[in-house]
């Protein structure tokens, strides 16, 4: 099977090209980048790619897609199904299924659901400790050998200080990233940001500190050990500030920011929309500011969208009840590229931090167009606008805080693996 | 000025015109409770429920012979008589009681935001009866009244506010009203009773109550609320009472003039003594009494239009 994609302007940060070319996807893979490719025989699909832009195919680092356990909410099918429509070729999620993935069989289980129904690249994320309990290490070689990508406790530190420790060192043997989710739960136990709104709608808060802490300490663990550490989903500006600052002593530090922490602020709480309650929650505008900041300057390496689907009834009711979480992927690219026409970033800056940085994060071949590599592919035009409903999402999660926005910019097109399986091209 | 609200969820969102509005109906309606016949036909014909998730003598009372007096029929809901035992949910609640069609139900609950949850889903006239932390309209409303009956006037005056702010309803109502008619609101308590943010709102603070209470036009206390974790916030009542509760000589510190006011349910001996709430300063009966005109107001206001 091969695939002609003709005269998009391919934008590929790893390998810093930047013009009009054809690529050529024979099977799998990307065979051939030149100025032009001819047609050899009738057996070529081609693409027009004419005055759109083809980049390498997004990578999540951070999503939920809740099978085994919560398929109510999302299952491996839609939220693969979102993903590529999002524009995301490669997708990590994380371990809070039901059972939790801290073993060789709900890691199996996973892929194998992944490989039979899956749309696009499915790696499962680890739990750090066994049933995300914060108590013991669970069985990271196992889930290794089963295929898993990273570890987490996503939804919670390991509080225990002693045994985040011993997961960074363990973590070692495999050369597993360890993604911390930062959270001092002594400090947070509310619903959203500490902060003007909380003040003024008498909502429990959640500051900045609680996570501020973690990350200090989990930095603080990983340097003395000598482990890589990967923080996640950062909100805060005291975030930035200290992995800035740590960065200079310690060079394994990594972390990601979502969307949603660049594109509102806590005021969006203030009509006690349920759909604005996230972990961690949305912050001041100068934590977003510096978030955006954290972005430009390189401090922030990656954004992830923590994709977080739930169904209308956990949403639907008071807040303090509320899930938290966001369903991301279909809008997570289009926020995104916001920040290239809010001149934070240049286009290329931000597709690396969506490609080329997670991909090197994970430790995987994809996230480039490069001769010989996946053809994991997209092409999108950064200047569509469109509305987002979100009763036309693919994924079952309906819960964005976004609907009825207006946005600007949209994938048009999806190939994994050579094979297309997403495609609004005219 | 013509009433256009269908609900009344909170103060942050009310003008001073529509608070002064309210205010002036309710002057209108004071005086029936002080006659023999204590009732007219305003709102005959009309059905209001309360809908109280939590416990409460004078709001749920105030409210039932408000629309009492004004010949609305009225049906209480307490939580422990609710299907909220049975795992209903509140939304699901709230339509099924709209299905009996109610003209006004007064919903009173822990978490913020549920009266704005309710005002967005059914046709029927929402008033807030107190959610969580968040705010208490009709509370900081019937203050207004007894300040502007007490003081003659509702700017210009140096108020205080003592307790646990934090997690205060009344504190954060009345923070909003006072600051719109452009008062000075001195807010004191231990400071882990004090939200982080709070000068934003134009407030001072002032941890110390002798300070606090010097030349003031008002002391407003209120008490620890213990059901939202309040005693967490100190290390036992009795400290908290030796450091807040505030007694004679501190009403001898404010002006000659102060009113005292608590929101009630008071706790003797903790953040009041007896001679202070029993004394010739206190108002706190005043404010009862003013409370079922406000709601008068607030009912007639929000469902007597035309029928």
């Amino acid at each position: 099977m091969r695939t002609l994609i003709r005269g998009g302007r391919i934008i590929d940060p790893k390998t810093s090209r930047d013009g009009i070319f054809d690529i050529l996807v024979e099977d799998s893979v990307i065979q051939e980048i030149s100025d032009t490719i001819k047609k050899t025989d009738g057996k070529v699909q081609v693409v027009n790619a004419a005055g759109r832009i083809v980049a390498p195919g997004l990578i999540d680092v951070h999503c939920h897609l809740r099978e085994p356990g919560f398929e109510y909410k999302e299952t491996i099918l839609t939220g693969t199904s979102a993903a590529i429509r999002g524009g995301f070729t490669t997708v990590v999620c994380m371990a809070n299924t039901d059972p939790v993935n801290d073993s060789r069989s709900v890691t199996e289980f996973i892929i194998d659901k992944a490989r039979a129904e899956g749309k696009c690249k499915v790696l499962p994320c680890g739990a750090i400790t066994r049933g995300l309990k914060g108590e013991e290490l669970a069985e990271i070689g196992e889930m290794f050998s089963a295929g898993i990508i990273a570890l987490s406790d996503d939804g919670r530190s390991v509080s225990n200080a002693g045994l985040m420790r011993k997961a960074l060192e363990y973590a070692k043997i495999f050369k597993l990233p360890v993604i911390s989710h930062c959270e001092d739960d002594t400090l947070s136990g509310g619903y959203i940001h500490e902060g003007t709104a909380s003040l003024l709608n008498g909502l429990e808060g959640i500051p900045a500190i609680a996570e501020e802490l973690m990350v200090q300490r989990d930095i603080a663990i990983a340097r003395y050990v000598n482990a890589p550490i990967h923080i996640t989903h950062i909100s805060s500006g005291g975030s930035v500030e200290i992995i800035e600052a740590a960065r200079k002593m310690f060079r394994k530090v990594t972390c990601d920011t979502c969307p949603h922490y660049f594109s509102l602020t806590d005021e969006a709480t203030l009509a006690f929309d349920t759909n604005t309650k996230v972990n961690p929650p949305l912050r001041s505008k100068k934590d977003v500011e510096a978030i955006k900041e954290g972005l430009r300057k390189g401090i922030i390496d990656i954004i992830a969208t923590d994709h977080a689907p739930h169904e209308i009834t956990s949403k639907d009711v008071e807040f303090d009840l509320a899930a938290f979480g966001i369903s991301g992927f279909e809008t997570a690219f289009a926020l995104s590229l916001g920040l290239v026409r809010e001149g934070v970033l240049d286009m290329p800056a931000l597709l690396e931090k969506m490609t080329a940085n997670p991909a090197k994060l994970l430790g995987i071949n994809s996230g480039t167009i490069a001769e010989g590599a996946p053809a994991d592919i997209i092409i999108f035009d950064p200047d569509i606008e469109w509305t987002v409903d979100r009763n036309s999402f693919v994924s079952k999660g309906r819960n964005t805080p976004f609907h009825g926005n207006a946005l600007k910019g949209k994938n048009l097109f999806t190939m994994v693996s050579g094979k297309i399986v997403f495609n609004e091209l005219k | 000025m013509n009433w256009k609200r269908k609900d009344l969820l909170d103060i942050r969102d009310l003008s001073k015109e529509e608070m002064l509005f309210i205010l002036d109906t309710a002057e209108s309606f004071k005086d029936i409770s002080r006659r023999e016949i204590k009732k007219v036909p305003t709102l005959r014909g009309k059905t209001v429920i309360t809908l109280f998730y939590e416990p409460s003598t004078r709001t749920r009372t105030s409210f039932e012979i408000a629309a009492k007096r004004l010949s609305a029929d009225t049906i209480n809901i307490s939580s422990s008589t609710s299907s909220s035992t049975k795992g209903e949910s509140l939304k699901d609640t709230a339509r099924n009681l709209e299905s009996m069609r109610p003209d006004a139900i007064v919903i009173r609950h822990s978490m913020p935001g549920a009266p704005h949850m309710l005002a967005g889903i059914l046709d029927s006239s929402i008033i807030n009866g107190g959610d969580g932390s968040h705010e208490h309209p009709t509370q900081a409303l019937l203050d207004l009244y007894t300040m502007r009956e007490k003081k003659g006037r509702i700017n210009g005056l140096r108020i205080v506010i003592v307790g646990d702010i934090a997690h205060s309803r009344v504190a954060r109502s009345n923070i909003f009203s006072l600051k719109n008619f452009g008062n000075e609101v001195i807010c004191c308590g231990p400071p882990t009773m004090i939200p982080p943010y709070i000068e934003t709102l134009g407030v001072r603070v002032e941890y110390d109550l002798k300070t606090a209470v010097r030349k003031a036009d008002v002391i407003m206390m209120l008490r620890i609320q213990k059901e939202r974790g309040g005693t967490k916030y100190i290390p036992s009542t009795k400290e908290y009472s030796t450091l807040y509760g505030l007694t004679k000589r501190h009403v001898d510190m404010a002006a000659n003039d102060v009113i005292i006011m608590h929101p009630g349910p008071m706790n003797r001996g903790i953040e009041i003594t007896d001679e202070v709430a029993d004394g010739p300063s206190s108002v706190i009966l005043d404010q009862v009494e003013n409370g079922v005109a406000v709601r008068m107001a607030i009912l007639y206001l929000l469902i007597g239009g035309e029928a």
